[in-house]
């Protein structure tokens, strides 16, 4: 059997690719497939100690934090389209209405 | 070297090009594909975890749905924008990155007090995650968060249509994106 820590460290690997991502893209939809990313390798840490510990609470866990990401993906995505429509742009400097 | 282990190293490579994939693709598509393969590594990686029904929802929620969703996004406004430019801003690459080193770091530090495998007994807790295991936890004990998903998901469903709806009065669809902006 694999050890636990070594899911751990993927996770943290996969989630630190998806923050630079984040930090680094400046294409919106990037940016959401970042996030993305990110949420997964917290889902991954989740099984991986539900596994560690012998309790279902963790993959309940995960049951969850996907129904919010497939919400979250749903109006995050209707969200750009609007802007797409109204700014014919979807580069992240250039959505700057609330900078002061 | 167990053959576990191998595994995990091979699946564990796999979904980590992937996920520098997504960040470095400069076609959205490209990045999009590379996305499902993380997922998909990942679903593999659910099973070797003991979590048969999450790697099956896994595929269906995250490949099957939240992908192909973003796909569609993407043909519809062909975002094919070159945005490494970032040129007026030509320190925020290596800031990102030394941020990110940071930030791996930290994680590492804390996740790495080397925990074991799994026990015996608390392997066979978890029942292989199977769908009937996860079911009755899912029906028993967390009834209420699993009804107020369903509205959640409701919300999500609603709100997504008023903000795609179409403005009255509005021309053309939606318009596509230029390069190079």
């Amino acid at each position: 059997m694999v050890e636990t820590s070594y899911y751990l460290v993927l996770a943290a690997i996969i989630f630190t690719v998806g923050a630079t991502g984040v930090l680094l893209r400046r294409n919106a939809l990037i940016i959401f497939m970042c996030i993305e990313m990110m949420l997964n390798s917290v889902n991954l840490t989740l099984i991986a100690l539900a596994r560690q510990w012998g309790n279902l609470e963790g993959q309940i866990f995960v049951f969850m934090i996907m129904a919010v990401a497939a919400a979250e993906v749903a109006v995050g995505l209707a969200i750009l389209i609007a802007n797409v429509r109204h700014r014919q742009s979807i580069n992240i400097d250039e959505i700057n209405l609330l900078k002061w | 070297m167990s053959w576990s282990l191998i595994f995990f190293l091979l699946v564990g490579a796999v979904s980590l090009a992937a996920a520098l994939g997504v960040v470095t693709s400069r076609q959205p598509v490209h990045s999009a594909l590379f996305l499902l393969t993380n997922f998909a590594t990942l679903a593999v990686l659910y099973i070797t975890l003991d979590a048969q029904f999450l790697a099956a929802a896994q595929v269906i929620v995250y490949a099957g749905g939240i992908v192909i969703l973003i796909l569609f996004v993407i043909m519809l406004i062909g975002g094919d924008t070159n945005d490494f430019s970032a040129a007026q801003r030509a320190w925020s690459r290596t800031v990102g990155i030394a941020l990110g080193i940071i930030l791996l770091l930290v994680i590492s530090y804390s996740a790495l007090s080397r925990m074991m495998g799994p026990s015996e007994d608390s392997a066979a807790l978890l029942q292989g995650g199977t769908p009937e295991a996860v079911g009755i936890e899912l029906f028993t004990k967390y009834i209420l968060p699993f009804e107020l998903v369903a509205l959640l998901l409701l919300v999500a469903l609603i709100g997504a249509l008023v903000l795609g709806r179409q403005q009255e009065g509005a021309s053309e669809g939606i318009p596509s994106v230029k390069a190079n902006e």
